[in-house]
């Protein structure tokens, strides 16, 4: 595992900023709803009638007044774009990098076959996602008992759980695209969480677009249907966990074969 | 056996040229040079023969090992220098020497400073502050501190200062009679004449010849050079002649006996015969041959 530890020690500086900023984004929020809770409530009506930026929102169907709502509403842009770019920009960089940087050249003439690299390299990224989720879950535990809410455990779980796995699945695709360009990867790591998280909030406006929640992975991190129904929406978490296989296995049979130039 | 051993070895980079039939043989033990200008495929053939780089078509062995389906073996007993040698910036020398070992799953911590200290490398430094010449000097202590078996060195000299670089050779020499082979790739002719057996001159993608360097060098072929006259002399089988600056200056490789009684009638100040340089010879290879 030397180059899995080696990957852990060269990001452990950007690891900890993005969860420093993360986690303390997430405990202000937290650490607002007792000021915020009886104003929200009184927005909740007016809120839930603003139409399509409320639906964008799922604030149409659920009160912000309510902790678990307004904490599942505050993590969307969070935790959703937050951790996504984390995810996707530490992925994205995992292979590529070395390789824009000329140091696979240096790697690569080591005695460690290509699915060795892969195989520590995703496990080093898919840890960090790990560690970036925990903190975020042991902030929101630790805030949560501080300001004395009583969410439901499961519920609360299951949102934290849900952009867990949404992390994962973006870190995956990311991965994938990094075992295929060389270098220059960051913007499109850039574009394609944000591209995912529009893509959600329209489909989540209209009716008519709703058939975009089959494309982006936000569909199962919903809160809406997560609250309400005490589950993630299966449907689109089999195509989120399908997409990360595939691309898993994409990355190594594409970097297996690859010429480092 | 062989410890390089390629056969129709071919490499395209879509449709750019890398390599073409390369059949290159390079025995255990061996100090072989590759010679060729820019752009000719040493870099290509090195990246092939270190799987970095999978062939269009042909084969290659590395001491005795495919190079496709054994690469990893293959790097477990190969050390290799890139010519652009670069490295993790905010490492020290001594931490990425380390680094690399671990990656072999060698501990060669005392071979490393030993090597720092001949190639006058401070293991301390950071990797980004090190000059060209500097980082070279890393690549090569990666190359040679876990006492390979074959050295693939792709242009080793450049940016290494002269006596740096006479140490280097020293260490290769080392290595080489204790029974390790090397190869290297080269544009510098006269580090092929000083320290290669044998060499290979590449060009446009293809092995022109191969072979020990002394009967590559004396083809029999002598340098004449004519002082005091400005007429090419009429003798039959001279290549190359010119006629510069009160001087006449041509190639004979026919015989000498002849040559000595065709010159005595000519009138000249001065005169000088000589084996042509490697020089003369490698660049008659890289600019008449396909032509």
């Amino acid at each position: 595992m030397t180059i899995f530890g080696f990957e852990l020690k060269r990001n452990r500086i950007s690891l900890i900023i993005w969860c420093a900023v993360i986690a303390s984004m997430i405990a202000i929020s937290i650490l607002l709803f007792p000021l915020m809770e009886k104003t929200m409530t009184e927005m909740t009506e007016l809120l839930a009638n603003m139409g399509g930026l409320s639906a964008a929102y799922g604030m149409d169907q659920l009160s912000i007044g309510d902790y678990l709502n307004y904490y599942a509403m505050e993590c969307s842009e969070i935790l959703g774009l937050g951790g996504g770019l984390f995810a996707a920009l530490t992925a994205i960089a995992a292979l590529s990098k070395e390789e824009r940087e000329h140091t696979a050249e240096f790697l690569l003439t080591h005695p460690v076959s290509r699915t060795r690299v892969v195989t520590e390299k995703l496990l080093a990224v898919l840890l960090q996602v790990v560690l970036l989720n925990a903190a975020v879950a042991a902030v929101t535990v630790i805030c949560t008992i501080v300001i004395g809410q009583h969410p439901d455990a499961a519920k609360l779980a299951l949102v934290l759980l849900a952009y867990f796995l949404l992390h994962i699945e973006i870190a995956c695709v990311s991965f994938c695209i990094s075992a295929f360009t060389k270098g220059r990867g960051v913007g499109i790591g850039i574009g394609l969480v944000l591209l995912a998280y529009f893509l959600n909030i329209i489909a989540n406006i209209t009716d008519k677009a709703k058939a975009l929640r089959w494309i982006t992975p936000f569909a199962y991190t919903d809160s809406t249907y997560i609250i309400k129904n005490t589950a993630v929406d299966m449907r689109y978490l089999a195509i989120g966990v399908a997409v990360s296989v595939i691309c898993v296995i994409a990355a190594y049979l594409k970097y297996n074969k690859k010429d480092i130039t | 056996m062989f410890a390089v051993k390629t056969d129709k070895l071919t490499k395209f980079y879509g449709k750019n040229r890398g390599i073409e039939q390369v059949c290159l043989n390079v025995e255990e033990g061996d100090f072989y040079g590759f010679i060729g200008p820019n752009g000719a495929g040493k870099s290509t053939t090195i990246r092939l023969l270190i799987g970095l780089i999978n062939p269009t078509a042909g084969s290659a062995e590395v001491l005795g090992k495919n190079i496709q389906k054994d690469r990893t073996e293959i790097l477990s007993r190969i050390g290799y220098l890139p010519s652009e040698a670069m490295f993790y910036n905010g490492m020290k020398v001594r931490e990425l020497l380390a680094y690399s070992a671990s990656l072999r799953g060698k501990d060669c911590s005392k071979e490393a400073e030993q090597l720092c200290e001949r190639l006058d490398l401070d293991p301390t430094r950071k990797i980004g502050q090190l000059s060209l010449g500097n980082r070279k000097k890393v690549g090569i202590a990666c190359a040679l501190q876990h006492d390979p078996e074959l050295y693939i060195l792709d242009e080793p000299t450049s940016g290494l200062d002269p006596l740096i670089q006479h140490e280097f050779f020293k260490l290769l020499g080392e290595r080489n009679a204790k029974g390790a082979t090397i190869f290297l790739s080269t544009h510098v002719l006269s580090e092929v004449g000083h320290y290669c057996r044998n060499a290979g001159v590449i060009r446009e993608g293809r092995l022109l010849v191969s072979g020990d360097v002394a009967s590559l060098v004396h083809t029999g072929a002598k340098q004449i050079v004519l002082r005091g006259t400005n007429t090419i002399p009429d003798i039959p089988g001279i290549q190359n002649p010119k006629a510069e600056n009160d001087s006449v200056s041509f190639m004979y490789s026919g015989d000498q006996k002849q040559l000595i009684s065709m010159l005595s009638q000519l009138d000249f100040r001065d005169i000088n015969i000589s084996d042509p340089s490697i020089e003369d010879v490698f660049i008659d290879f890289y600019t008449k041959e396909g032509e």
